[in-house]
């Protein structure tokens, strides 16, 4: 075996579709970030480094047995609960909210772990369960979620522990659990709104009202929405071109490059690169989907099909954010915005997919 | 598990995996649907939004009100300055803007401090002011070279002024800079484009009725930052003008008189109440507050030994002295614990029967025996001692209090002191003492515990001015006065009013006698029992003058119609008549003078 075959051999677990999608993604955020940090070649090379260390760790990923990754999820899943409870005493307070723990000079969201950790434990928890329609196995899948979700609902950061609560009831739905526990939590989210206003903070009311009426405050809180939304608008079909997105380069829309990069380039590309964004997420997502169809092992398709899941969800709740169907959440579009945590994240479970897809029914 | 179970279960996972398609592609169409209703359907909206971005809705500050004294003289108005401002997103590079411009005029550390303050919540497309007070000179320096300066502008400011500087300092207080702690919830929009806020003295009392209605204005910039056009949507509202009863006049010759003196002057109509002239000495000047104080200002005045930032006329509470002594009387009088005919033995001191402590005149050897009207003429210790006996702690203080001492006086003014008059109960829960009678004998002279502010004295003097009735001072022009009854009778008032004009004819403030005006008064001296110390307790400026007593001064005339009522306390003044009496002179010449002069033109 030479040295070439040696190095390309882990290639061959990687999925030709997804890896297309990844790479379109890749170049569009490339050409987004460069035109709407004034053609600055340090942003684009941040990001493109990012991606490099993010294809290395989906390679590692993809190279691992889904019954190893199985394996790990139980102490993903203890030591993400124990970095929440060690955040909410002595975490770095930012902005009215403890989010971030710091070892050293290295400072990171224990939230962002948990968005693979719950997925990957509930699927251990749900693969190997005799009757997943018992009422008990409901219960417990509940408690599961409801830890994480509490902990970091404190922090707060409710749009995070909302994602995160989101992911585990689409796990729950994956795995089986009865559809009247699925009717009865509608119906609760529904009749608890009301009573739950109350314990929200000041600016997490603000945000609602300002996603229901953003002219109420068009220089404060609804500044965001209705910029976002001239972006978007004035993009038209064809779009300002690149470069020419003067929403974006003007200063007008504030988080251009981060939370609102979909709004930017919605402006320069118009209606048909939105159409080829949308398109190239949903490959990336309907592929994840497929794959968990095609897996005959039950913790694989438990897990991508949540990973799928979840990842259409952040693509939509940022979008809709930015479009104003959504309150103001701040989520990054995923593999586009500009940074480095959430997009490692996402590199993990698209290696998780990829793994599932090529290691296929090792376990049982 | 068998293989029908896992045929079975997977055909549920398949069935939930369509429902979950199913949700996707609900959602995404309804992203669809968004999307192509933004950039297709509504493009030309936002296309138009886009290209004269942005509507800013931009305040606009109110004048404030005036303050105006009783004749219409202006003593605070808005005054229009020139101030270099920098609007952020038209600036080519704000630091090296700074840079440049320092080389033309004047900008310190404290102007850059509160500049980057400002700029961090402001929007790039609203001017942040750098410096303030152009002078002329700078102006045309700035002028000559506005072209290199983009985004750099000369902009008025209305800024508060009064044009009389310190001699209303304490009456009006002053405005300073607003700090987002003072602005309540739900306020924010009362103060959009404001910068000030009334921190004390009238300023402080009538902040609601002065400050203004703020309006505002649509500005439109386009995407380069220039405004296309403005539009008005309200204007504001300038602040009702404040008409007090102050009187510039005697204000002046109060200010005047106390020149170089530590102390306070109150002037009131005792007919309905009306505050014609209050002063504290020395004074501060309240322009300096406007723009915020320099740190350098500010330490001066903290650590001035004569406290010029103390409100003395309305927070210093002295030992009123002998000026307490026609009040004493008249509850005498009232309580008939004697008449006003009947002669108390004089002498030189006064003995407690059974005790030994004498308890001497001011006078060297004393007073002979005398009536009540002597001995408010002469200042009969003595005498006042032996009354203070008579009625006893409880009675004397329920007496004073009918005068207003120990209560506020309700003045239109924050922070007003209460004074003391002491009771046995009192001086227990306060300072865990048993009282004895010597302390009565003493508060029968104005002295130990009891304590007036200057207003308390003024007020309680026009009570007897007007024949029996205790007004409420107030600073706000208002035709319905507040005023109660006394329950005294007239008899007893004419003795008291008999005996003041008594004691500046022929009494212990001779040196008024030959005034115009018949003025009524009364003499009084605080004693120091103690030296003024600073915080760590050591003596400050341990000269003898600080040891000197207090003087006080009590007076109104004319003794037929009073017209106004004098409370005067000038600290370390020695004896009342010699230092204060003057300074009330002054002021009741200053305001009968003027207040006559249009009929005599006549």
């Amino acid at each position: 075996m030479n040295w070439r075959i040696r190095l390309l051999r882990p290639l061959r677990k990687l999925d030709p579709a997804l890896m297309t999608g990844i790479v379109i993604l890749m170049l569009i955020s490339l050409a987004v970030l460069y035109s709407g940090s004034q053609e600055s070649i340090r942003v684009v090379l941040a990001q493109l480094l990012r991606f490099a260390v993010g294809i290395v760790v989906l390679v590692i990923v993809a190279n691992t047995p889904p019954e190893r990754i199985r394996a790990w999820a139980p102490a993903l899943y203890a030591i993400g609960i124990i970095l929440l409870a060690i955040t909410l005493v002595m975490g770095k307070t930012s902005l009215g909210a403890r989010r971030w723990l710091g070892v050293g000079p290295l400072v990171f969201q224990p939230s962002e772990l948990m968005k693979l950790a719950l997925p990957l434990f509930l699927a251990y928890y749900y693969s190997q369960q005799e009757n997943v329609r018992h009422w008990l196995s409901a219960i417990a899948g509940f408690v599961l979620i409801a830890i994480p979700f509490l902990l970091i609902a404190k922090e707060p950061d409710l749009g995070t522990a909302a994602q995160i609560g989101a992911a585990g009831v689409f796990m729950m739905w994956l795995a089986g659990a009865r559809r009247r526990w699925f009717v009865g939590l509608i119906i609760l989210v529904a009749v608890s709104g009301p009573v739950l206003w109350h314990f929200l903070h000041g600016y997490q009311k603000e945000r609602i009202l300002t996603f229901l009426d953003p002219q109420r405050d068009p220089l404060g809180a609804g500044y965001h929405i209705i910029q976002s939304m001239i972006a978007v608008g004035s993009g038209g079909f064809w779009g300002k071109g690149w470069f020419n997105g003067t929403q974006v380069n003007l200063d007008f829309l504030p988080e251009a490059q981060t939370d609102f990069v979909f709004a930017g380039f919605a402006e320069e590309f118009g209606l048909v690169g939105v159409i080829v964004l949308i398109s190239t997420y949903l490959l990336i997502v309907l592929r994840g989907l497929v794959i968990a169809y095609e897996s005959r092992d039950s913790f694989g398709r438990l897990i991508a099909g949540t990973l799928s899941l979840t990842f259409f969800l952040y693509i939509f709740i940022n979008m809709g954010m930015t479009t104003g169907i959504l309150p103001v959440v701040g989520v990054p579009l995923p593999l586009i915005s500009y940074g480095g945590t959430a997009m490692l994240t996402f590199m993990i479970g698209l290696g998780i997919l990829m793994s599932v897809h090529a290691h296929p029914r090792t376990h049982e | 598990m068998n293989a029908l179970q896992l045929a079975q279960e997977h055909r549920q996972f398949t069935l939930r995996l369509l429902v979950v398609s199913g949700l996707i592609t609900l959602l995404t169409a309804i992203l669809a649907i968004q999307v192509f209703r933004l950039q297709v359907l509504d493009h030309d909206h936002y296309a138009t939004q886009s290209t004269h971005n942005t509507i800013a809705l931009l305040p606009i500050a109110p004048l404030r009100g005036r303050i105006l004294d009783r004749h219409g003289q202006i003593l605070a108005d808005d005054r229009t300055g020139f101030v270099l401002a920098i609007t952020p997103n038209k600036a080519i590079h704000l630091s090296e803007t700074i840079h440049r411009l320092q080389k033309i005029l004047p900008i310190n550390a404290e102007d850059q401090k509160r500049f980057n303050s400002d700029l961090s919540h402001a929007h790039p497309y609203q001017p942040v002011l750098l410096r303030r007070d152009l002078r002329p000179d700078e102006l045309a320096a700035f002028a000559v070279q506005r072209h290199q300066f983009p985004g750099v502008e000369i902009r008025t400011q209305i800024k508060r002024h009064y044009p009389y500087g310190s001699l209303f300092a304490h009456v009006l207080g002053y405005v300073g800079r607003l700090t987002p702690a003072e602005i309540r919830e739900g306020q924010m929009a009362d103060y959009a484009g404001l910068d000030s806020i009334g921190k004390s003295g009238l300023e402080a009392q009538y902040e609601a009725l002065l400050k203004g209605q703020p309006g505002n204005q649509e500005v439109e910039i386009d995407a380069r930052g220039r405004t296309l056009h403005t539009r008005l949507r309200n204007s504001a509202r300038q602040g009702t003008t404040l008409h007090t009863t102050l009187d510039l006049a005697v204000q002046q010759a109060a200010a005047q008189a106390m020149a170089g003196q530590q102390g306070a002057v109150v002037a009131l109509d005792p007919q309905n109440g009306d505050v014609l002239a209050a002063y504290s000495a020395p004074a501060f000047d309240p322009n300096a507050f406007v723009d915020g104080l320099s740190i350098a200002l500010w330490t001066r005045l903290r650590d001035d030994p004569g406290t010029p930032m103390t409100n003395r006329f309305l927070r210093g509470s002295y030992p009123p002295g002998s000026t307490i002594k026609p009040f004493v009387a008249l509850s005498a009088l009232h309580d008939k614990a004697i008449t006003a005919d009947q002669r108390l033995a004089g002498g030189t001191y006064y003995q407690i029967p059974g005790t030994k402590h004498k308890y001497y005149d001011w006078k060297p050897g004393g007073h002979g025996a005398e009536n009540l009207r002597e001995a408010i003429r002469d200042s009969n210790d003595v005498y006042f001692y032996q009354i203070a006996m008579r009625l006893g702690v409880t009675q004397l203080g329920n007496g004073l209090a009918h005068f207003g001492f120990g209560q506020r006086s309700g003045v239109d003014l924050p922070g007003e002191s209460a004074g003391v008059v002491p009771s046995p109960d009192w001086l227990r829960q306060r300072y865990g003492q048993t009282w004895y009678q010597g302390q009565t004998v003493m508060m029968g002279i104005g002295q130990g515990y009891l304590l007036s502010t200057p207003l308390q004295l003024a007020r309680a003097t026009a009570s007897i001015a007007n024949g029996g009735r205790l007004v409420t001072p107030h600073l706000e022009q208002s035709p319905d006065s507040v005023t109660r009854p006394l329950d005294f009778s007239p008899d007893a008032i004419a003795v008291i009013q008999d005996a003041m004009r008594d004691a500046v004819t022929s009494g212990t403030g001779k040196s008024l006698a030959n005034d115009p005006h018949t003025i009524a008064g009364k003499t009084g001296t605080a004693q120091i029992h103690h030296a003024q110390r600073n915080d760590s307790g050591l003596v400050l400026h341990n000269t003898i003058q600080l040891w000197q007593d207090h003087a006080l001064f009590i007076a109104y005339a004319p003794a037929d119609h009073p017209r106004i009522a004098v409370a005067v306390v000038v600290e370390h003044g020695g004896h009342g008549g010699r230092t204060a009496g003057p300074v009330a002179r002054a002021v009741i010449d200053a305001y009968l003078n003027t207040v006559t002069a249009p009929e005599v033109n006549l």
